[in-house]
């Protein structure tokens, strides 16, 4: 019981800590500074999230490590978030893909959770929730304005769709077990996804490559690279405050 | 809840300086609530009103007329001010990716976000003066107007960016407090906003030194070797010396500028010298002493031919700095050009729907 609780609250903290990194690699890039301030903010978010799930995650395990043990001190195989995250920026508009099909996945997860029985997962839901619903809101203005603005930003942005396409499936792999079993969520998300994409002129993809693995710790070749970058610094100085 | 939450330090900086922004904030709201002229009458001299309003100590406001030099001189200074805030993401940017704890990563993030924020809160301040935003943009792309020296040197270690919170946000902050008395109203009233959040992020710098410099060996080296290396280069924000600067006295005049390049420098140095003892970092100038009779310290001048060569661009950065500006203004115009095209498609519709 309490592993599961761990697992889960890992994957989805480390979910939101990869987000965060990749979307602050945005910050002073960004198309335009109203949109810089934006993605910095969800980075945010989602890196509060990290910390709150993390610091549980710690304590669920009792072996004492805290939010920054476990941001900085694991390796790629120990990291339990989705592939979707772990990509690479790209251009504006598979960044705009990746964030659109993570918040539509958070938004039904953290709602979902913030009714479940373990108080302080649900806690953690109802304050997500609020922000996964503006993020959500966000990416969908994005991609409906890549999908019907120009000729070129539409053909970038279906481009997008079906190059992160395949990587939302993983979300969804049933786990009964766990507080809310994403296999439930996928209804909610496909009808979403329908609605915008439809809405942009965008054709949804068809499914076929469905690339799993990030909840058990095989990952894409990106994740080294990453948590090279972001650990480099923490894992220089053992044992020191910051 | 997400970490801004750091108890201060023995002494934290910035107290003295708030209190400034705080007076300066309750004038403005006096200077408002007293009867005023509201423009100048048919026929008057206008020269004759505007020294007036000057003399007086109000506020000159977008709609009352002003002098072409005066406009075109806060116009310069505004977007100056608001260019150096979007360069000055960059080099503090440098290290979000690998701050060293996750409370770290937050409060700088957030940080950088403010300096975006103080960047279009400031072109909102110029736009009042008749030009706008993207003509603004154009001159900092072109390397027509400046953006200030200090953001082309380079961010090398994690303490870097602790003293440039402490060094860089204190100088700016020692720079601005008089703004807030600025006799233009809209500029005035964007700095007392930006001292306000510019003294927490001094604040929190000043915290990560303080962290630094009572940690492990290779953190306190770290922590000085940032001071050394950052501290000319912030007394140079100041500006030339009183004797060279150019555009000093005008500004004087029309009270844009309260005090002198020389008068501000010293107070900075003033200010930190103390800090610095609490920190236990040493400011790298064997000649900084107290002098009792002129009540300050003395201390070694920055290398001002250094400055002028970073101002003409040829200080570490300044290439890879404006090279990264075009490039995300370059990389995003697709973007900008799809969201002009969606929502004059929406306008269109909305159109169609009404008729």
């Amino acid at each position: 019981m309490t592993g599961t609780h761990f697992e889960f609250a890992l994957g989805l903290g480390d979910d939101a800590l990869i987000a965060a990194q990749r979307l602050g690699e945005w910050t002073s890039r960004a198309p335009e500074m109203e949109e810089d301030i934006a993605l910095a903010n969800i980075a945010l978010d989602q890196l509060g999230a990290a910390r709150l799930l993390l610091t549980y995650a710690g304590e669920l395990e009792g072996a004492g490590r805290d939010e920054d043990a476990l941001a900085y001190l694991r390796d790629d195989r120990q990291f339990r978030n989705c592939l979707l995250v772990e990509l690479p920026n790209g251009d504006f508009a598979v960044t705009m893909a990746k964030l659109f099909f993570l918040s539509a996945y958070q938004l039904p997860l953290y709602a979902a959770l913030a009714g479940c029985a373990d108080e302080r997962l649900a806690a953690i839901g109802a304050k997500a929730r609020k922000e996964s619903a503006y993020h959500l809101d966000h990416a969908a203005l994005w991609v409906k304005r890549l999908g019907d603005g120009t000729e070129e930003s539409h053909r970038r942005m279906q481009a997008a769709v079906d190059e992160v396409w395949p990587y939302v499936h993983e979300l969804f792999a049933a786990d009964p077990a766990a507080p809310v079993d994403p296999a439930t969520l996928r209804a909610d998300f496909d009808a979403t996804v329908a609605d915008v994409l439809d809405e942009a002129t965008l054709t949804r993809p068809a499914d076929g490559w469905a690339p799993g693995g990030g909840r058990a710790g095989v990952h894409t070749e990106h994740l080294s690279f990453l948590l090279a970058e972001m650990q480099v610094l923490h894992r220089a100085h053992p044992g020191a405050r910051w | 809840m997400y970490g801004n939450d750091f108890s201060a330090p023995d002494d934290p900086p910035g107290g003295g300086l708030l209190g400034e922004v705080e007076a300066a904030e309750a004038a403005l709201r006096e200077a408002a609530a007293r009867a005023r002229r509201s423009g100048a009458a048919p026929g008057e001299d206008l020269d004759a009103y505007f020294a007036d309003v000057i003399e007086a100590d109000q506020k000159i406001e977008p709609r009352d007329w002003m002098p072409d030099d005066y406009r075109r001189t806060l116009i310069r200074q505004i977007a100056q001010h608001a260019h150096s805030e979007i360069i000055g993401m960059q080099p503090e940017g440098n290290w979000i990716s690998r701050a060293p704890s996750l409370k770290r990563k937050a409060i700088l993030l957030a940080k950088v976000q403010d300096e975006a924020g103080h960047g279009l809160y400031l072109y909102a301040a110029a736009e009042t003066l008749g030009i706008d935003r993207d003509e603004l943009v154009e001159l900092l792309l072109s390397g027509r107007q400046k953006y200030s020296s200090i953001f082309n040197y380079p961010t090398l270690t994690w303490a870097d960016v602790g003293a440039i919170g402490w060094l860089v946000d204190g100088a700016a902050i020692v720079n601005q407090v008089p703004l807030c008395r600025c006799s233009y109203g809209p500029y005035a009233r964007a700095m007392i906003r930006v001292c306000k959040e510019e003294s927490f992020h001094q604040r929190q710098g000043y915290e990560i030194l303080h962290t630094l410099a009572h940690g492990t060996e290779g953190q306190k080296a770290m922590a000085q070797d940032a001071v050394d290396r950052w501290w000319y280069p912030s007394l140079a924000m100041f500006g030339p010396p009183d004797a060279d600067s150019t555009h000093s006295a005008k500004s004087m005049a029309w009270k844009i500028k309260r005090f002198s390049n020389d008068e501000l420098r010293q107070r900075f140095v003033d200010m930190c010298v103390g800090q610095a003892e609490v920190l236990g970092l040493t400011l790298p100038d064997p000649d900084l002493r107290w002098n009792d009779e002129r009540q300050a310290y003395d201390y070694t001048q920055p290398d001002y031919d250094e400055l002028m060569q970073v101002i003409k661009g040829n200080g570490p950065c300044n290439r890879q700095r404006m090279e990264h500006r075009r490039r995300a203004h370059t990389e995003g115009a697709w973007v900008r050009e799809a969201a002009a095209a969606y929502a004059a498609k929406r306008a269109e519709k909305k159109e169609k729907v009404a008729a």
